[in-house]
């Protein structure tokens, strides 16, 4: 009796309704999405027009903009005589500093993994140096690589003198300009290898079925075998995602080189940002700044891009079932 | 199961990885106890005679100090506020709702997470300088309620996980939006709250460049920027390293104990943000 009712009569009024609801959710989403749009539009996608605007002009806070053309890119690359060594050191560095901090975090990882019976006290200390506010850290590892009066120095100089009967002098640290790099390389790795990096990698080691592990016993593999044929693949993913984050942030470095030591000695810790920085919101060149940011900007998505094209040969998705 | 030997070594390999990390902080909490001689006095004093306390409220009573800490709080609290409240907003609309745009908008969204905070800076500053907000507190807090990439994709990515069928029971009852959003998921809510407050709590009481950039009267400034003052040797011009360490532990206690209390939430955020991504 209601079976020939069906179709047209009845079909109607459900897609009237369907046609109402999408209405009413997509009313209401952009209701939701409101503070956001705007954000996105005024804080974020305007200003990197208006800042790629501004890269073709010379201008200087409060006087007229000029148009340059290509001046400023021209500049950079031929005129700049900071931009070639800052590029190849902040290249150094995130070469130094990413690899060391990825790698210290993974084995951190591992040994938490071990289940050990203190892992939530030793996972808590090993946080430790990623939670104090940079700024704050700067400060304590100034003083501690002292060359005076510096904790790391003395205890340099007593193991100097224990071994040979004289004492060691330490490095002049962030004075030294051969040493003010590695310095700085040193208080980032004190502070990331126990850090979130850390915390990721053993959410992905635990993920590890155990099952492999025995398998790969049964086959007679041992702790480097498992390591190289297990974990290292099976880890890879997240290795891949550790990397590419701290790629990024090792590039834009801005803290610890600006507080611990102004870029110096002789420009030995000038490295990008700070150039950035200094044209900015020193000499107030908006233009050129804002060159020098879009660089950085190309700069990043070429190596983030080449990062996940390497992706391809390395890292290993289990779900793949290759 | 690890043999006795084994385990033996791995506890000492982490006792000595932990106490090469904690070195610097013992180091900077026993510093800021000692007097100004004892702290650079060769041979090293790794405990002074004397715990000198006083070198706390010395700090607090240096000018400015109180209102640092006053407007690192503020700071901290209106902008977390915001963000938590404008990010939750969002995750729930890119969860929930099927409507025109979604997708590019979302992936406009994540986008914007590898973009280099440099390129926003200048144009955000010219923008902020037009508005005539340099030194005030605008830019430090409004930009925040109006929502972040990062903790829209956390909570869109937790509100994925929550029964669709509380919603439409909610519905059926004649609940609207809003309040389904203020009454069923939001209650739901606390683990990724508490998560994302933490985080960008963290991230806020650390923000340097931005207030450095922004205000220019010390009496204005957060605490971050303000902590260089104790370098300069301000007043009689003497070195007040022990100062600056008591500074320094003032500024660390807060997130270690923030953290302390949200561990759980903090980890699983991390875990979430990372495994995810």
């Amino acid at each position: 009796m209601v079976s020939h009712l069906t179709t047209a009569s009845a079909i109607r009024p459900v897609a009237a309704r369907r046609g109402a609801l999408a209405r009413e959710q997509t009313l209401w989403a952009y209701i939701f999405l409101l503070p956001w749009i705007i954000g996105l539009v005024v804080f974020i996608l305007g200003p990197i027009l208006f800042s790629l605007g501004l890269s073709f002009f010379t201008y200087t806070l409060g006087r007229d903009a000029t148009f340059v053309g290509l001046d400023n890119w021209i500049k950079a690359f031929t005129q700049d005589e900071l931009f070639w060594p800052t590029i190849l050191r902040t290249f150094v560095y995130t070469a130094c500093v990413v690899p060391l901090s990825v790698f210290g975090a993974l084995f951190t990882a591992m040994l938490l993994n071990q289940k050990l019976r203190a892992t939530t006290f030793y996972r808590t200390v090993f946080f430790m140096p990623h939670l104090a506010p940079t700024v704050a850290a700067i400060y304590i590892w100034l003083w501690l690589l002292n060359p005076q009066y510096g904790l790391l120095n003395e205890v340099i100089w007593q193991i100097g003198l224990h071994l040979t009967g004289t004492g060691l002098k330490g490095p002049g640290w962030f004075s030294d300009p051969s040493f003010a790099l590695p310095a700085l390389m040193g208080v980032a790795l004190w502070g990331a290898v126990g850090g979130n990096m850390m915390v990721i990698f053993l959410a992905g080691l635990q993920g590890i079925p155990q099952e492999l592990y025995e398998a790969a016993s049964i086959d007679g593999a041992n702790a480097r075998a498992r390591f190289w044929h297990v974990t290292l693949p099976m880890v890879s993913p997240t290795l891949f995602f550790n990397s590419v984050l701290a790629s990024i942030a090792a590039f834009q470095t801005f803290e610890i080189a600006f507080i611990g030591t102004k870029g110096g000695p002789a420009y030995a810790t000038w490295l990008y940002g700070l150039h950035i920085y200094r044209t900015s919101f020193e000499f107030f060149e908006m233009g050129y700044g804002s060159t020098l940011a879009w660089i950085l900007f190309i700069l990043l998505s070429v190596f983030t891009f080449l990062q996940f094209r390497s992706a391809r040969n390395w890292v290993f998705y289990a779900g793949e079932g290759r | 199961m690890p043999t006795l030997a084994r385990r033996f070594s791995l506890h000492l390999i982490a006792i000595a990885l932990g106490a090469v990390l904690m070195l610097p902080f013992y180091w900077a909490a026993i510093g800021s106890l000692k007097r100004m001689t004892e702290v650079r006095q060769i041979p090293l004093v790794w405990w002074p005679a004397i715990l000198q306390w006083i070198n706390y409220s010395d700090v607090w009573n240096v000018r400015f100090f109180p209102n640092w800490v006053a407007n690192s709080v503020f700071l901290t609290v209106v902008a977390t506020t915001g963000t938590v409240v404008s990010s939750s907003l969002a995750g729930y609309a890119f969860a929930r709702f099927r409507f025109p745009g979604r997708n590019l908008l979302f992936t406009i969204t994540l986008a914007t997470l590898m973009l280099p905070g440099y390129v926003l800076l200048i144009p955000n500053f010219m923008l902020f300088w037009q508005l005539g907000w340099l030194n005030t507190y605008l830019p430090l807090t409004v930009p925040f309620w109006f929502g972040s990439a990062f903790f829209i994709f956390l909570f869109r990515q937790f509100f994925m996980t929550v029964p669709i069928e509380l919603d439409e029971a909610a519905r059926i009852d004649g609940a609207s939006y809003p309040r389904i959003f203020w009454s069923i998921m939001l209650p739901l809510s606390g683990p990724v709250v508490a998560t994302a407050a933490i985080i960008e709590g963290i991230n806020q009481w650390n923000s340097f460049l931005r207030p450095l950039i922004i205000l220019n009267r010390p009496e204005t400034y957060p605490l971050s920027v303000g902590l260089r003052y104790f370098v300069v040797n301000p007043g009689d011009n003497l070195p007040k390293d022990h100062l600056l360490m008591a500074a320094s532990i003032i500024m660390t206690l807060p997130v270690i104990i923030l953290f302390f209390v949200g561990q759980r939430a903090f980890v699983r955020g991390v875990v979430m943000s990372g495994i995810k991504g």
